[in-house]
Protein backbone atom coordinates (compact mmCIF):
# COMPACT_ATOMS: atom_id res chain seq x y z
CA UNK A 1 0.00 0.00 0.00
CA UNK A 2 2.42 2.62 0.91
CA UNK A 3 5.01 3.87 -1.93
CA UNK A 4 8.15 5.69 0.09
CA UNK A 5 9.27 7.21 -3.11
CA UNK A 6 5.86 8.35 -3.57
CA UNK A 7 5.10 9.93 -0.97
CA UNK A 8 7.74 12.74 -1.27
CA UNK A 9 5.88 13.61 -4.61
CA UNK A 10 2.85 15.78 -5.36
CA UNK A 11 -0.17 14.57 -6.45
CA UNK A 12 0.29 15.82 -10.20
CA UNK A 13 3.53 14.82 -9.96
CA UNK A 14 2.46 11.00 -9.45
CA UNK A 15 -0.53 11.28 -11.64
CA UNK A 16 2.18 12.92 -14.86
CA UNK A 17 4.36 9.95 -13.66
CA UNK A 18 1.05 7.70 -14.50
CA UNK A 19 0.50 9.31 -17.40
CA UNK A 20 -2.64 10.89 -16.71
CA UNK A 21 -2.67 13.86 -19.19
CA UNK A 22 -3.50 17.80 -17.69
CA UNK A 23 -6.54 17.23 -19.57
CA UNK A 24 -7.44 14.15 -18.17
CA UNK A 25 -6.88 15.54 -15.00
CA UNK A 26 -8.99 18.76 -15.29
CA UNK A 27 -11.88 16.31 -16.30
CA UNK A 28 -11.44 14.85 -12.44
CA UNK A 29 -11.47 17.98 -11.53
CA UNK A 30 -14.86 18.96 -13.07
CA UNK A 31 -16.73 15.88 -11.41
CA UNK A 32 -15.12 16.28 -8.64
CA UNK A 33 -16.43 20.20 -8.15
CA UNK A 34 -19.71 18.56 -9.42
CA UNK A 35 -20.25 15.98 -7.00
CA UNK A 36 -19.40 18.02 -4.11
CA UNK A 37 -21.73 20.46 -5.01
CA UNK A 38 -19.03 23.41 -6.00
CA UNK A 39 -19.63 26.30 -8.35
CA UNK A 40 -18.21 24.80 -11.39
CA UNK A 41 -15.80 27.88 -11.11
CA UNK A 42 -14.32 26.79 -8.76
CA UNK A 43 -12.64 24.00 -10.66
CA UNK A 44 -9.37 25.63 -11.55
CA UNK A 45 -8.64 26.42 -7.88
CA UNK A 46 -9.05 22.47 -7.34
CA UNK A 47 -6.92 21.62 -9.92
CA UNK A 48 -4.44 23.61 -8.96
CA UNK A 49 -4.61 22.82 -5.69
CA UNK A 50 -4.66 19.06 -6.04
CA UNK A 51 -1.91 18.97 -8.26
CA UNK A 52 0.45 20.93 -5.44
CA UNK A 53 -0.59 18.50 -2.62
CA UNK A 54 1.36 15.44 -1.31
CA UNK A 55 0.07 12.09 -0.53
CA UNK A 56 -1.13 12.09 2.98
CA UNK A 57 -1.26 9.21 4.81
CA UNK A 58 -4.78 7.24 5.78
CA UNK A 59 -4.87 5.11 8.72
CA UNK A 60 -8.84 3.36 8.54
CA UNK A 61 -10.18 1.40 11.65
CA UNK A 62 -12.94 -0.77 11.63
CA UNK A 63 -14.40 -1.20 14.70
CA UNK A 64 -18.24 -3.09 15.22
CA UNK A 65 -19.35 -2.72 11.30
CA UNK A 66 -20.25 -4.95 8.84
CA UNK A 67 -17.87 -4.06 6.11
CA UNK A 68 -20.64 -2.26 3.95
CA UNK A 69 -18.72 1.02 4.20
CA UNK A 70 -15.51 -0.90 2.93
CA UNK A 71 -17.91 -2.15 0.23
CA UNK A 72 -19.46 1.07 -1.04
CA UNK A 73 -16.19 2.61 -1.09
CA UNK A 74 -14.49 -0.35 -3.42
CA UNK A 75 -17.34 -0.95 -5.52
CA UNK A 76 -17.31 2.91 -6.30
CA UNK A 77 -18.98 2.96 -9.61
CA UNK A 78 -16.45 6.00 -11.25
CA UNK A 79 -13.32 3.41 -10.98
CA UNK A 80 -10.99 5.83 -12.72
CA UNK A 81 -11.37 8.95 -11.40
CA UNK A 82 -12.17 7.31 -7.11
CA UNK A 83 -9.08 5.47 -8.02
CA UNK A 84 -7.24 8.96 -8.50
CA UNK A 85 -7.97 9.60 -4.91
CA UNK A 86 -7.13 6.43 -3.72
CA UNK A 87 -3.85 6.72 -5.23
CA UNK A 88 -3.27 10.12 -4.06
CA UNK A 89 -3.38 8.70 -0.12
CA UNK A 90 -0.80 6.38 1.08
CA UNK A 91 -3.28 4.08 2.56
CA UNK A 92 -1.46 2.83 5.45
CA UNK A 93 -3.72 0.32 7.55
CA UNK A 94 -6.96 -1.32 6.40
CA UNK A 95 -7.03 -3.94 8.20
CA UNK A 96 -9.72 -5.49 5.62
CA UNK A 97 -8.23 -4.88 2.63
CA UNK A 98 -4.67 -5.30 3.41
CA UNK A 99 -2.75 -8.58 3.33
CA UNK A 100 -0.63 -8.44 6.70
CA UNK A 101 -2.75 -9.59 9.82
CA UNK A 102 -1.63 -9.55 13.33
CA UNK A 103 1.02 -7.79 14.97
CA UNK A 104 2.75 -7.48 11.51
CA UNK A 105 -0.41 -5.53 11.03
CA UNK A 106 -0.18 -3.26 13.77
CA UNK A 107 3.32 -2.63 13.12
CA UNK A 108 2.44 -1.11 10.29
CA UNK A 109 -0.37 1.13 11.94
CA UNK A 110 2.65 2.12 14.89
CA UNK A 111 5.08 2.76 11.76
CA UNK A 112 2.72 5.30 10.10
CA UNK A 113 1.51 6.82 13.14
CA UNK A 114 5.28 7.65 14.04
CA UNK A 115 6.05 8.45 10.81
CA UNK A 116 3.14 11.23 10.50
CA UNK A 117 2.23 12.16 14.09
CA UNK A 118 -0.46 15.15 13.54
CA UNK A 119 -0.83 14.94 10.70
CA UNK A 120 -2.61 11.83 9.48
CA UNK A 121 -6.47 11.64 8.51
CA UNK A 122 -7.93 8.81 10.55
CA UNK A 123 -10.83 7.06 9.33
CA UNK A 124 -13.36 5.01 11.91
CA UNK A 125 -15.80 3.27 9.99
CA UNK A 126 -18.19 1.04 12.85
CA UNK A 127 -19.27 2.01 16.34
CA UNK A 128 -17.06 1.71 19.48
CA UNK A 129 -18.05 -0.53 22.68
CA UNK A 130 -17.34 0.95 26.26
CA UNK A 131 -19.19 -1.88 28.37
CA UNK A 132 -16.63 -4.86 27.48
CA UNK A 133 -13.17 -4.81 26.22
CA UNK A 134 -13.68 -8.16 25.05
CA UNK A 135 -16.93 -7.35 23.05
CA UNK A 136 -14.73 -6.40 20.02
CA UNK A 137 -10.63 -6.71 19.86
CA UNK A 138 -8.15 -6.49 16.66
CA UNK A 139 -4.97 -8.18 17.55
CA UNK A 140 -5.83 -8.37 21.30
CA UNK A 141 -6.35 -4.45 21.50
CA UNK A 142 -9.38 -3.25 22.31
CA UNK A 143 -11.69 -1.15 19.65
CA UNK A 144 -11.90 1.84 22.30
CA UNK A 145 -7.96 1.32 22.86
CA UNK A 146 -6.89 1.82 19.38
CA UNK A 147 -9.36 4.11 18.76
CA UNK A 148 -8.28 6.65 21.34
CA UNK A 149 -4.17 5.77 20.72
CA UNK A 150 -4.61 6.38 16.98
CA UNK A 151 -6.96 9.40 17.12
CA UNK A 152 -4.20 11.15 19.48
CA UNK A 153 -1.86 12.11 16.46
CA UNK A 154 -4.65 12.48 13.71
CA UNK A 155 -4.97 15.37 11.57
CA UNK A 156 -8.39 15.13 11.59
CA UNK A 157 -10.68 12.09 12.24
CA UNK A 158 -13.64 10.55 9.05
CA UNK A 159 -16.24 9.01 10.88
CA UNK A 160 -17.58 6.76 7.90
CA UNK A 161 -21.53 5.20 8.14
CA UNK A 162 -24.10 5.94 10.60
CA UNK A 163 -22.57 3.25 12.69
CA UNK A 164 -19.05 5.62 13.23
CA UNK A 165 -21.18 9.05 13.69
CA UNK A 166 -23.75 7.95 15.35
CA UNK A 167 -23.41 4.74 16.81
CA UNK A 168 -25.86 3.03 13.98
CA UNK A 169 -27.17 -0.45 14.49
CA UNK A 170 -25.14 -1.66 16.85
CA UNK A 171 -26.30 1.45 19.57
CA UNK A 172 -29.61 0.27 19.06
CA UNK A 173 -32.17 -0.62 22.01
CA UNK A 174 -30.71 -2.17 23.84
CA UNK A 175 -27.63 -1.27 23.11
CA UNK A 176 -25.84 -4.58 24.60
CA UNK A 177 -22.59 -3.29 23.47
CA UNK A 178 -22.62 -0.07 24.82
CA UNK A 179 -21.56 0.94 21.68
CA UNK A 180 -21.00 4.87 21.04
CA UNK A 181 -19.95 7.09 18.14
CA UNK A 182 -16.53 8.54 17.65
CA UNK A 183 -18.03 12.01 18.74
CA UNK A 184 -19.78 10.30 21.65
CA UNK A 185 -16.31 8.52 22.65
CA UNK A 186 -14.43 11.74 22.64
CA UNK A 187 -17.20 13.69 24.25
CA UNK A 188 -17.17 10.65 27.51
CA UNK A 189 -13.56 10.95 27.07
CA UNK A 190 -13.57 14.61 27.87
CA UNK A 191 -15.74 14.40 30.59
CA UNK A 192 -14.14 11.48 32.34
CA UNK A 193 -17.02 8.84 31.76
CA UNK A 194 -15.00 5.70 30.08
CA UNK A 195 -12.83 3.08 31.80
CA UNK A 196 -11.12 0.49 30.74
CA UNK A 197 -8.70 2.49 28.77
CA UNK A 198 -5.46 1.42 29.11
CA UNK A 199 -2.74 3.67 31.35
CA UNK A 200 -0.41 3.83 27.75
CA UNK A 201 -2.82 4.52 26.27
CA UNK A 202 -4.64 7.55 28.44
CA UNK A 203 -1.00 9.33 28.56
CA UNK A 204 -0.86 9.01 24.79
CA UNK A 205 -4.59 10.71 24.22
CA UNK A 206 -3.53 13.18 26.73
CA UNK A 207 -0.01 13.96 24.50
CA UNK A 208 -2.35 14.52 21.30
CA UNK A 209 -5.35 16.58 22.64
CA UNK A 210 -7.42 14.31 21.14
CA UNK A 211 -10.43 15.87 22.60
CA UNK A 212 -9.59 18.64 20.03
CA UNK A 213 -9.47 16.55 16.75
CA UNK A 214 -11.94 17.79 14.10
CA UNK A 215 -14.08 15.36 13.91
CA UNK A 216 -16.29 14.87 10.54
CA UNK A 217 -19.20 12.75 9.95
CA UNK A 218 -20.10 10.90 6.87
CA UNK A 219 -22.95 8.96 7.65
CA UNK A 220 -25.15 6.40 5.69
CA UNK A 221 -26.08 2.97 5.93
CA UNK A 222 -23.49 2.53 3.80
CA UNK A 223 -22.79 6.07 2.90
CA UNK A 224 -22.43 7.56 -0.79
CA UNK A 225 -18.81 6.47 -1.67
CA UNK A 226 -18.67 9.99 -4.08
CA UNK A 227 -19.07 11.34 -0.84
CA UNK A 228 -16.35 9.84 0.96
CA UNK A 229 -14.14 10.96 -1.68
CA UNK A 230 -15.52 13.83 -1.58
CA UNK A 231 -14.05 14.70 1.90
CA UNK A 232 -10.73 13.78 1.19
CA UNK A 233 -10.46 15.58 -1.80
CA UNK A 234 -12.10 18.69 0.25
CA UNK A 235 -9.10 17.97 2.46
CA UNK A 236 -6.19 17.82 -0.20
CA UNK A 237 -7.61 20.37 -1.73
CA UNK A 238 -7.86 23.51 0.85
CA UNK A 239 -6.16 21.28 3.66
CA UNK A 240 -9.15 22.06 5.73
CA UNK A 241 -12.17 20.37 6.55
CA UNK A 242 -15.26 21.20 5.01
CA UNK A 243 -18.14 23.31 5.69
CA UNK A 244 -20.34 21.10 8.63
CA UNK A 245 -23.79 20.98 9.96
CA UNK A 246 -24.99 21.05 13.34
CA UNK A 247 -24.18 16.73 13.18
CA UNK A 248 -20.96 17.33 12.15
CA UNK A 249 -21.69 16.22 8.42
CA UNK A 250 -20.51 17.89 5.37
CA UNK A 251 -22.75 20.50 4.20
CA UNK A 252 -22.04 20.30 0.45
CA UNK A 253 -24.01 16.55 0.81
CA UNK A 254 -26.13 16.81 3.72
CA UNK A 255 -27.33 20.41 3.36
CA UNK A 256 -30.44 19.56 1.69
CA UNK A 257 -33.25 17.03 2.86
CA UNK A 258 -33.94 13.98 0.62
CA UNK A 259 -37.83 15.36 0.54
CA UNK A 260 -36.16 18.67 -1.15
CA UNK A 261 -34.23 17.50 -3.65
CA UNK A 262 -36.67 14.45 -4.27
CA UNK A 263 -37.96 14.56 -8.13
CA UNK A 264 -41.44 13.60 -6.59
CA UNK A 265 -41.84 16.73 -4.43
CA UNK A 266 -44.27 18.21 -6.84
CA UNK A 267 -46.69 15.40 -5.68
CA UNK A 268 -46.27 15.78 -2.27
CA UNK A 269 -47.10 19.48 -2.73
CA UNK A 270 -50.43 18.26 -4.92
CA UNK A 271 -51.68 16.11 -2.04
CA UNK A 272 -51.13 13.28 -4.49
CA UNK A 273 -49.97 9.93 -2.31
CA UNK A 274 -49.31 6.22 -2.92
CA UNK A 275 -51.56 4.47 -0.41
CA UNK A 276 -50.02 1.09 -0.95
CA UNK A 277 -46.86 -0.56 -3.39
CA UNK A 278 -49.36 -1.45 -5.60
CA UNK A 279 -51.85 0.98 -6.09
CA UNK A 280 -52.57 3.66 -8.55
CA UNK A 281 -50.33 6.26 -7.26
CA UNK A 282 -47.61 3.94 -6.76
CA UNK A 283 -47.92 3.37 -10.51
CA UNK A 284 -48.02 6.75 -11.28
CA UNK A 285 -44.86 8.17 -9.31
CA UNK A 286 -47.00 9.63 -6.73
CA UNK A 287 -44.84 10.40 -3.09
CA UNK A 288 -44.02 7.93 -1.08
CA UNK A 289 -45.02 9.97 2.15
CA UNK A 290 -47.89 7.76 3.38
CA UNK A 291 -45.55 4.37 2.86
CA UNK A 292 -43.60 6.22 5.44
CA UNK A 293 -41.05 7.74 3.40
CA UNK A 294 -38.14 9.24 5.63
CA UNK A 295 -37.30 12.44 2.94
CA UNK A 296 -38.71 15.16 4.89
CA UNK A 297 -36.27 14.42 8.10
CA UNK A 298 -33.55 13.03 6.39
CA UNK A 299 -30.30 15.37 5.36
CA UNK A 300 -28.30 12.96 2.36
CA UNK A 301 -27.43 13.10 -1.20
CA UNK A 302 -29.29 10.67 -2.73
CA UNK A 303 -31.12 12.54 -4.57
CA UNK A 304 -29.05 13.98 -7.05
CA UNK A 305 -25.71 11.68 -6.68
CA UNK A 306 -27.97 8.43 -6.84
CA UNK A 307 -26.34 5.17 -6.51
CA UNK A 308 -25.57 1.86 -8.71
CA UNK A 309 -23.87 3.91 -11.11
CA UNK A 310 -25.94 6.85 -10.93
CA UNK A 311 -28.96 4.32 -12.11
CA UNK A 312 -31.47 5.16 -9.47
CA UNK A 313 -32.52 5.91 -5.47
CA UNK A 314 -34.63 4.13 -3.32
CA UNK A 315 -37.56 7.36 -3.78
CA UNK A 316 -36.93 6.39 -7.63
CA UNK A 317 -37.20 2.57 -7.29
CA UNK A 318 -40.52 2.83 -5.44
CA UNK A 319 -39.22 2.82 -2.14
CA UNK A 320 -39.83 5.23 0.72
CA UNK A 321 -36.39 6.81 2.62
CA UNK A 322 -35.60 4.83 5.53
CA UNK A 323 -33.78 7.99 6.80
CA UNK A 324 -30.12 5.61 7.28
CA UNK A 325 -28.29 9.08 7.26
CA UNK A 326 -30.11 10.17 10.55
CA UNK A 327 -29.20 9.32 14.63
CA UNK A 328 -30.79 6.82 15.69
CA UNK A 329 -32.64 5.59 12.75
CA UNK A 330 -33.00 1.92 13.45
CA UNK A 331 -35.08 3.45 16.52
CA UNK A 332 -37.09 5.43 14.63
CA UNK A 333 -40.10 3.59 14.43
CA UNK A 334 -41.32 1.42 11.62
CA UNK A 335 -40.31 1.87 8.73
CA UNK A 336 -43.17 2.14 6.77
CA UNK A 337 -45.17 4.47 9.36
CA UNK A 338 -45.76 7.87 8.16
CA UNK A 339 -43.94 10.75 10.12
CA UNK A 340 -47.03 12.05 10.19
CA UNK A 341 -50.37 12.22 8.14
CA UNK A 342 -51.49 15.67 6.06
CA UNK A 343 -55.65 16.20 6.82
CA UNK A 344 -57.64 16.86 4.37
CA UNK A 345 -57.72 20.34 4.96
CA UNK A 346 -54.16 20.84 5.25
CA UNK A 347 -54.00 19.32 1.14
CA UNK A 348 -56.14 21.37 -0.17
CA UNK A 349 -54.48 24.33 1.69
CA UNK A 350 -51.20 22.95 0.05
CA UNK A 351 -52.68 22.98 -3.55
CA UNK A 352 -54.42 26.22 -3.74
CA UNK A 353 -52.00 28.46 -2.33
CA UNK A 354 -48.30 28.95 -2.16
CA UNK A 355 -48.13 30.72 1.24
CA UNK A 356 -50.26 27.86 2.41
CA UNK A 357 -48.07 25.30 1.21
CA UNK A 358 -45.21 27.36 2.77
CA UNK A 359 -47.47 27.14 6.65
CA UNK A 360 -47.83 23.57 5.83
CA UNK A 361 -44.38 22.76 5.40
CA UNK A 362 -43.40 24.23 8.96
CA UNK A 363 -46.33 22.65 10.39
CA UNK A 364 -45.61 19.18 8.91
CA UNK A 365 -41.80 19.38 9.67
CA UNK A 366 -42.76 20.19 13.68
CA UNK A 367 -45.32 17.39 13.37
CA UNK A 368 -42.42 14.78 11.84
CA UNK A 369 -39.78 16.00 14.16
CA UNK A 370 -42.12 15.20 17.25
CA UNK A 371 -43.28 12.08 15.74
CA UNK A 372 -39.92 11.07 14.86
CA UNK A 373 -39.06 11.70 18.88
CA UNK A 374 -41.84 9.98 19.86
CA UNK A 375 -40.81 6.65 18.20
CA UNK A 376 -37.57 6.86 19.44
CA UNK A 377 -38.69 7.48 22.98
CA UNK A 378 -40.60 4.66 22.75
CA UNK A 379 -38.54 2.23 20.61
CA UNK A 380 -41.16 1.59 18.03
CA UNK A 381 -40.44 -2.07 16.01
CA UNK A 382 -41.07 -2.57 12.54
CA UNK A 383 -44.40 -5.40 12.69
CA UNK A 384 -45.62 -7.84 10.04
CA UNK A 385 -48.39 -5.40 10.35
CA UNK A 386 -46.96 -2.69 8.51
CA UNK A 387 -44.81 -4.61 5.63
CA UNK A 388 -48.73 -5.95 4.53
CA UNK A 389 -49.85 -2.32 4.98
CA UNK B 1 -39.74 -12.94 -15.20
CA UNK B 2 -43.67 -12.69 -14.81
CA UNK B 3 -45.64 -9.98 -16.14
CA UNK B 4 -47.23 -8.75 -13.13
CA UNK B 5 -43.87 -7.77 -11.58
CA UNK B 6 -42.99 -5.32 -13.76
CA UNK B 7 -44.20 -2.07 -12.58
CA UNK B 8 -44.35 0.79 -15.36
CA UNK B 9 -44.24 4.68 -14.35
CA UNK B 10 -46.26 6.73 -16.03
CA UNK B 11 -44.26 9.89 -15.92
CA UNK B 12 -43.99 11.55 -19.07
CA UNK B 13 -41.44 14.00 -20.69
CA UNK B 14 -43.81 17.01 -21.11
CA UNK B 15 -44.94 16.61 -17.01
CA UNK B 16 -42.68 19.54 -16.76
CA UNK B 17 -42.46 18.26 -12.92
CA UNK B 18 -39.92 20.33 -11.28
CA UNK B 19 -40.81 23.91 -13.06
CA UNK B 20 -36.76 23.61 -13.60
CA UNK B 21 -36.87 23.46 -17.42
CA UNK B 22 -37.66 27.20 -18.62
CA UNK B 23 -35.94 28.82 -15.81
CA UNK B 24 -32.44 27.14 -16.74
CA UNK B 25 -32.98 27.77 -20.12
CA UNK B 26 -33.55 31.77 -19.14
CA UNK B 27 -30.17 31.30 -16.84
CA UNK B 28 -28.82 30.16 -20.31
CA UNK B 29 -29.72 33.03 -22.19
CA UNK B 30 -28.45 35.67 -19.43
CA UNK B 31 -25.33 33.46 -20.30
CA UNK B 32 -25.10 34.46 -24.07
CA UNK B 33 -25.75 38.11 -23.24
CA UNK B 34 -22.99 38.27 -20.61
CA UNK B 35 -20.52 36.40 -23.14
CA UNK B 36 -21.43 38.95 -25.80
CA UNK B 37 -21.42 41.96 -23.63
CA UNK B 38 -18.63 41.76 -21.34
CA UNK B 39 -16.86 38.28 -22.56
CA UNK B 40 -17.75 36.28 -19.88
CA UNK B 41 -18.04 32.46 -19.46
CA UNK B 42 -20.47 30.67 -17.43
CA UNK B 43 -20.74 27.06 -16.42
CA UNK B 44 -23.92 25.48 -15.10
CA UNK B 45 -23.61 21.62 -13.31
CA UNK B 46 -27.15 20.31 -14.58
CA UNK B 47 -26.00 17.44 -11.65
CA UNK B 48 -26.76 20.50 -9.10
CA UNK B 49 -30.53 20.88 -10.34
CA UNK B 50 -33.21 18.69 -9.08
CA UNK B 51 -34.72 17.20 -12.05
CA UNK B 52 -37.42 14.91 -12.97
CA UNK B 53 -36.65 11.79 -15.32
CA UNK B 54 -37.13 12.88 -18.89
CA UNK B 55 -36.42 16.95 -17.57
CA UNK B 56 -32.53 16.61 -18.55
CA UNK B 57 -33.52 14.90 -22.10
CA UNK B 58 -35.82 18.16 -22.79
CA UNK B 59 -33.81 20.38 -22.53
CA UNK B 60 -30.77 18.67 -24.35
CA UNK B 61 -33.57 18.70 -27.07
CA UNK B 62 -34.50 22.16 -26.56
CA UNK B 63 -30.78 22.89 -27.31
CA UNK B 64 -30.53 20.45 -30.47
CA UNK B 65 -27.38 19.99 -32.00
CA UNK B 66 -24.93 23.15 -33.83
CA UNK B 67 -22.07 22.59 -35.98
CA UNK B 68 -19.23 21.30 -33.95
CA UNK B 69 -19.27 17.78 -32.20
CA UNK B 70 -15.96 16.45 -30.33
CA UNK B 71 -14.82 13.43 -28.36
CA UNK B 72 -12.07 13.10 -25.75
CA UNK B 73 -10.81 9.83 -24.63
CA UNK B 74 -9.37 10.83 -21.22
CA UNK B 75 -9.50 8.82 -18.31
CA UNK B 76 -12.57 7.39 -20.69
CA UNK B 77 -14.60 9.28 -23.12
CA UNK B 78 -15.99 12.71 -22.93
CA UNK B 79 -18.30 14.20 -25.42
CA UNK B 80 -18.15 18.33 -26.19
CA UNK B 81 -20.94 19.63 -28.34
CA UNK B 82 -22.09 23.22 -29.60
CA UNK B 83 -25.42 23.30 -29.44
CA UNK B 84 -27.59 25.03 -32.18
CA UNK B 85 -27.79 28.31 -30.37
CA UNK B 86 -23.42 29.45 -30.92
CA UNK B 87 -21.49 29.84 -27.73
CA UNK B 88 -23.53 27.30 -25.72
CA UNK B 89 -21.52 23.96 -25.68
CA UNK B 90 -22.79 20.65 -23.56
CA UNK B 91 -20.14 18.80 -22.37
CA UNK B 92 -19.98 15.31 -20.68
CA UNK B 93 -17.62 13.46 -19.00
CA UNK B 94 -18.36 9.37 -18.94
CA UNK B 95 -16.21 7.11 -17.03
CA UNK B 96 -14.75 3.72 -18.34
CA UNK B 97 -17.90 2.24 -18.13
CA UNK B 98 -19.36 4.57 -20.51
CA UNK B 99 -21.61 5.63 -16.82
CA UNK B 100 -22.10 9.63 -17.12
CA UNK B 101 -20.18 11.09 -13.97
CA UNK B 102 -21.01 14.89 -14.82
CA UNK B 103 -22.63 17.07 -17.28
CA UNK B 104 -21.96 20.83 -17.95
CA UNK B 105 -23.67 23.22 -19.95
CA UNK B 106 -20.71 25.60 -20.83
CA UNK B 107 -21.50 29.06 -22.80
CA UNK B 108 -18.10 30.25 -23.66
CA UNK B 109 -16.25 30.37 -27.50
CA UNK B 110 -14.33 27.72 -26.60
CA UNK B 111 -14.81 24.92 -23.68
CA UNK B 112 -11.46 24.52 -21.70
CA UNK B 113 -11.24 21.20 -21.65
CA UNK B 114 -10.68 21.11 -25.65
CA UNK B 115 -7.70 23.36 -25.89
CA UNK B 116 -4.34 21.95 -25.23
CA UNK B 117 -3.08 22.42 -21.85
CA UNK B 118 0.46 24.02 -21.07
CA UNK B 119 1.78 21.08 -19.18
CA UNK B 120 0.64 18.56 -21.68
CA UNK B 121 2.46 20.65 -24.35
CA UNK B 122 5.72 20.68 -22.37
CA UNK B 123 5.48 16.82 -21.88
CA UNK B 124 5.28 16.59 -25.93
CA UNK B 125 7.55 19.01 -26.45
CA UNK B 126 10.01 16.80 -24.26
CA UNK B 127 9.01 13.65 -25.71
CA UNK B 128 9.33 14.95 -29.08
CA UNK B 129 13.00 15.89 -29.04
CA UNK B 130 13.60 12.21 -27.42
CA UNK B 131 12.32 11.02 -30.24
CA UNK B 132 14.49 13.05 -32.52
CA UNK B 133 17.32 12.82 -30.77
CA UNK B 134 17.11 8.58 -30.68
CA UNK B 135 15.93 8.16 -34.33
CA UNK B 136 17.42 11.10 -36.52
Amino acid sequence: MTNNSNKEKTLGEVMRSRGVSRRSFLKFCAATASMMAMSPAMIPKIAHALESARRPSVIWLSFQECTGCTESLTRAHTATIESLIFDSISLDYHHTLQAASGHAAEEAREAAMNENWGKYILVVDGSIPTDNPGYSTIAGISNLDMFMQTAAGAAAIISVGTCAAYGGIPHADPNPTGAYSVYDVIKKFSNNQLDGISSATLAKAGEGSVVSKPIISVPGCPPIPVVITGVLTHFLTFGTIPELDHLGRPKAFYGQSIHDRCYRRPFYDKGLFAETFDDEGAKKGWCLYKLGCKGPTTYNACATTKWNDGTSFPIESGHPCLGCSEPDFWDGGGFYKALSMPTENITQTAIYTAAGAAAVGVALGAMNKSKKNNAVAAHNKTTIDDLEK
Amino acid sequence: MSDFSIVQFNIQIGDDLTHNVKPLLHEIKHGLDKLVETGQTSIIDLRSIPLAPGEEDKILSMLGQGEVQAQLNALGLSEVTETQYAGVWIVTHYNDENHIISRFIEVTTMPEILCSQTEDIMAAYSRLTVSLEDNV
